[in-house]
């Protein structure tokens, strides 16, 4: 890197934006039904008074860190700000009950640094290479991966095999509101226009995790001194926990780094699939799997550092090909588009300082997010000494809102009343609620390819082994479905058993 | 023309008089607040990249963020009933395109042009035949005449079943004597994902506008074949157009709009139209119109309305022609 390249970014003005987007990044993603991409949306207006890199900088140190700081709501309300923190909530959730809030919120937060920083090295190595793979992803591909996504959510769903493709099911048949995408045809709809676009993840996740939660809050009598308990944890003893984590999961951390940024440089999966495939993962890897989903930190980490790593891998194809890889990228090309930057293999030769530039935000950014991460968890953990009982109509109130500030349709308000009671429903029946989420994230992109696929395959089921990757995955995941259905007969045949004794 | 002139003199004149106020109250609503932009299409998409930039000009102007939403699905229907049936009161616009003037002869919906307000016209688009570098067709005519002798073989794609780029595709090869499907026509959720499909291998040709491809045939990873218009593209002079290619003159453009909902009280629509004529006049918007190889067009609220129309009647036409209507 050059002397300009530095001086770029560590210029006053480059470091102020950074420094003053991470704060930002953190506060929107704390909150919950505030995404990434909203707040790099409401950031565009304030990119026009900048030069091309502070802008760039701006949009990629708020994602980082609203990525990261998705965790906070799911640590301590159980409301994932983000569908890819929904993989680890339960486990984040569990530890935070437990008392250790602090532990998983700094596990998430040196995770999520270390894995936007392999991320960054990952693409600063190798973006044009992994770009041509990413590009070589037709529909065919894009079909397994996502279904490979959603095996994974059963795979690691901590209920019974049954009871997670429950759940799973639960979750499609959700995502299957709406205008049906090959032919037009409007499905369960009723007759009401704003279904028409299908019933979108932030209001059903609000429901389903948070709402479901308050419903139970509501239910069980806690007294206030178990709730007092939760946050004595020291900065401390969770900082001691959190480094022997850290040194005891390495080997996940590094593995779930890489893979995160593999997967989120492909075109449409991005953070979500990422986070679960890298938990399904480090639980097949892991020495005491049945520990996932009860509060294990290692399934915190592996998800952690993989969401952060794909938001990395997200601009490979953006920046190679001007293709955005998700609605993050797609705002980033425009602001480039704004400032008369065309991205495309040509901005790496006629740009060498503004790719370098970039690279060297996500870095920095990645390092400034862990002071500001440690301040956010330590004033946000203060509302855990807020008792449950007052928290919860608060939480509520907050579901709500945030669900109608998302879509401003009253139609929403509605989504999370009704999705918050089936969840409810399910945790009383012990089935697992994040395939559900996972199965509303993915239905549509699943369906919408497998259409497509079958269009261009005029039915011909065995063009979807036909390409060189998309046989590859296509045979992971049956292989994988194999393994899950015998795995559900040999639990519903014992649970039989069980029931007869 | 001339109701211009005639217009900005008792402007001129209002103001001398002192009468500013009656003329400008007119023309002045500002949004106090976020303005949603609803997009109909995908992200990465020629309507989106023409949204994104129109939008970030708009929200330089007024000061207010307009937030760029990508209502997609239901070929085009999800995001123009959510423009159409919005709250008339400015904080909803968004990009009608030419598939208002389409749905609804393919029978997808009962929407028409005449339940948005149009604004101003953002963009005329005319289609283009792209395929992958390396592809065995190294002309128009080759393509077509391999599509005449093995029908059904060949794959294309750039929207959905009976949108534009569909109609491109199908209405060229019936204007060659060709049945409408001799290229199956595999439905996508905009210009962005056909593009990767092209890509990737999994379709033969698009005909997407030749602006959205443009940047990839740039960079030598696409090729174009030719440009349904009667002109060259500037930016890509080397792509001959389809008048020079065909023996009928085949040509097909889409279009572009900023519009609002039906019902838009005139003065917000006025208002709007007035920034979006400023924002047209930008040097951004130029560079931009330049980096994606089209030229800055300007239509205003009425007479975009007259071109709608007459659109909606040519290209009912052309989709009876094919036999998608319904």
């Amino acid at each position: 890197m050059s002397a300009d390249v530095f001086w770029a970014i560590f210029n006053l003005d480059n470091l102020t934006v950074i420094f003053v987007c991470t704060l930002y990044g953190t506060f929107v993603g704390a909150i919950p039904g505030l995404t990434a991409t909203m707040a790099v949306a409401l950031l565009v207006p304030f990119t026009f008074y900048m030069d091309p890199i502070p802008a760039i900088s701006a949009i990629v140190a708020t994602t980082t860190t609203a990525i990261f700081a998705g965790d906070i709501s799911g640590t301590l309300l159980r409301i994932p700000g983000t569908p890819a923190s929904a993989a680890y909530v339960d486990d984040a959730y569990s530890l935070s009950k437990r008392g250790q809030a602090k532990t998983s919120l700094f596990v998430s937060l040196t995770t999520a640094s270390i894995g936007g920083v392999v991320g960054v090295a990952i693409l600063m190595l190798m973006a044009p290479q992994l770009a041509r793979v990413a590009i070589s992803f037709s529909s065919y591909e894009s079909f397994w991966l996502a279904s490979l996504g959603l095996t994974c959510a059963v795979l690691t769903g901590q209920g019974t095999v049954p009871k997670s493709f429950a759940s799973l099911f639960i979750g499609l048949a959700i995502a299957s509101v709406g205008i049906d995408i090959a032919v037009g045809y409007p499905r369960f709809t009723y007759g009401v226009p704003d279904l028409l676009g299908g019933i979108s993840f932030i209001p059903a996740m609000i429901g389903i995790f948070a709402f479901s939660e308050v419903l139970r809050t509501v239910q069980s009598n806690l007294d206030s001194s178990t709730a007092s308990d939760l946050i004595k944890e020291k900065v401390s003893d969770a900082s001691s926990r959190m480094i022997k984590a850290l040194s005891r999961y390495r080997r996940t951390i590094a593995r779930s780094s890489v893979l995160g940024t593999l997967i989120g440089a492909l075109p449409g999966a991005g953070a979500d699939i990422a986070a679960w495939i890298a938990y399904a993962v480090a639980r097949r890897f892991s020495k005491e799997p049945d520990q996932f989903g009860k509060g294990n930190l290692e399934g915190v980490a592996a998800g952690g550092a993989a969401n952060n790593a794909a938001i990395a891998g997200a601009w490979t194809p953006a920046l190679v090909f001007g293709i955005p890889g998700d609605s993050v990228t797609a705002i980033a090309i425009g602001v480039l588009l704004l400032k008369g930057l065309t991205p495309g293999p040509r901005i790496f030769i006629d740009q060498p300082e503004l790719i370098n530039t970039l690279f060297g935000s996500f870095f920095l950014a990645n390092i400034i997010m862990l002071p500001m991460g440690f301040l956010a968890i330590t004033l946000s953990t203060y509302i855990l000494r807020i008792p449950r009982t007052i928290m919860a109509p608060i939480i509520l109130l907050f579901s709500l809102v945030g669900a109608y500030a998302i879509s401003s349709s009253v139609v929403a308000i509605w989504i999370v009343l009704a999705l918050g009671i089936v969840g409810y429903l399910m945790e009383q029946n012990e089935i697992p609620l994040a395939p559900a989420i996972l199965g509303i994230v993915l239905g549509r992109i699943i369906e919408d390819n497998f259409m497509v696929s079958m269009i261009k395959a005029q039915g011909n089921l065995l063009m979807f082994f036909e390409r060189q990757y998309s046989l590859v995955l296509g045979v992971i995941t049956l292989l994988l479905w194999c393994f899950l259905l015998t795995r559900m007969v040999v639990e519903i045949s014992s649970g039989r058993r069980q029931k007869k004794k | 023309m001339k109701s211009k002139i005639l217009l900005s003199l008792t402007a001129v004149f209002a103001a001398t008089l002192f009468l500013t106020q009656a003329y400008a109250a007119d023309c002045n609503w500002k949004p106090t607040r976020a303005v949603t932009y609803v997009v109909p299409w995908g992200a990465g998409g020629g309507t989106d990249a023409n949204s994104r930039m129109l939008s970030s000009l708009l929200s330089k102007k007024f000061g207010v963020p307009f937030n760029v939403v990508n209502k997609t699905g239901g070929n085009g229907v999800t995001g123009h009933s959510a423009l159409a049936k919005a709250k008339p009161d400015g904080y909803t616009i968004g990009s009608a395109t030419v598939e208002i003037a389409t749905m609804h002869w393919v029978g997808l919906t009962d929407l028409s042009y005449k339940n948005i307000t149009p604004i101003a016209l953002v963009d005329i688009v005319p289609a283009g035949v792209t395929v992958k570098k390396g592809s065995q067709f190294k002309s128009l005519g080759e393509l077509l005449a391999y599509a005449k002798a093995n029908p059904g073989k060949l794959t294309g794609s750039g929207t959905s079943q009976g949108g534009i780029w569909h109609l491109a595709l199908a209405g060229m090869l019936q204007s060659e004597g060709m049945p409408a499907d001799a290229i199956r026509w595999i439905p996508s959720k905009g210009a962005g994902p056909a593009m990767k499909e092209i890509m990737a291998g999994g379709v033969d040709v698009v005909t997407v506008a030749l602006s959205e491809a443009k940047s990839l045939i740039e960079q030598g990873e696409l090729t174009g074949l030719a440009y349904m218009n009667p002109k060259r593209m500037s930016a890509l002079p080397d792509v001959p157009t389809t008048v020079e290619e065909l023996a009928n003159d085949w040509t097909l453009a889409a279009y572009i709009t900023v519009s609002g909902p039906e019902g838009l009280p005139e003065n917000i629509a006025c208002s709007y139209d007035a920034a979006a004529k400023e924002a047209f006049a930008t040097k951004e918007w130029a560079d931009f119109k330049a980096s994606r190889g089209s030229d800055v067009v300007y239509m205003g609220s009425k007479e975009l309305t007259e071109m709608i129309a007459k659109s909606d009647v040519d290209l009912g036409e052309t989709i009876k022609g094919i036999g998608l209507a319904k």
